[in-house]
């Protein structure tokens, strides 16, 4: 996969938290530039410190939380970053309307971006959504 | 002599294999021998089109008792 991978995550449940976060740091871990871009309910589960546990939408994300051994997506998007290198970005749009400072994030979570910027960058490469 | 690592992953989901082996690549020596224990299905062929697409060396890869063993060596 040599062609540029880039991420957008809106949603805040546990299916697709966990999705994006499983293709993130597979193709980090493979060799492709990763970039995810966290806006709407995605974002606040990336404030320092905070552990909320993202709500199963289906019976998979039940079966998930039953289920010991899955790795926790914050866990992997923090290896997609730090092993992979690949960019975490939080929406500077969303850190506005949460009235959250980007020093408030976790520390493997990149500079707030536009969105406009992030799909300038996008047209380089594949564009998935959470 | 070079070491033979093994790192147990058995009863963890992917991608939970796979990252605990490229968490101990990156630590190990070139030449090192990795095993790594899995119970996750998925292990058997996504760790081999891993190793392949970043060049390391796959050495052996075989299913005891519902456990995969796969040795790899770290190429570079």
């Amino acid at each position: 996969m040599a062609q540029d991978l880039f991420i957008i995550c809106v949603s805040g449940t546990r299916e697709k938290l966990q999705m994006a976060a499983m293709v993130a740091s597979v193709a980090a871990a493979g060799g492709t530039r990763v970039s995810v871009f966290f806006s709407m309910n995605a974002l606040a589960y990336f404030v320092k410190g905070d552990a909320t546990e993202a709500p199963a939408e289906g019976h998979f994300g039940e079966l998930m939380e039953k289920t010991k051994g899955v790795p926790p997506f914050r866990q992997l998007f923090k290896l997609a970053a730090e092993l992979g290198d690949a960019r975490l970005l939080p929406c500077s749009m969303a850190l506005d309307l949460l009235q959250i400072e980007d020093s408030a994030l976790e520390p493997e979570l990149g500079p707030p971006t536009g969105l406009t910027l992030f799909l300038s960058d996008a047209e380089s490469g594949q564009l998935l959504s959470f | 002599m070079s070491e033979t690592k093994v790192i147990d992953a058995r009863d963890t989901f992917c991608p939970g294999p796979l990252m605990e082996l490229i968490t101990y690549m990156k630590q190990a020596n070139v030449g090192d021998t990795l095993e790594l224990l899995s119970t996750d299905k998925g292990t058997a062929s996504d760790v081999p089109e891993w190793i392949n697409k970043v060049g390391h060396e796959m050495i052996s890869s075989e299913k005891v008792d519902e456990v995969w063993h796969i040795k790899v060596r770290k190429a570079k």
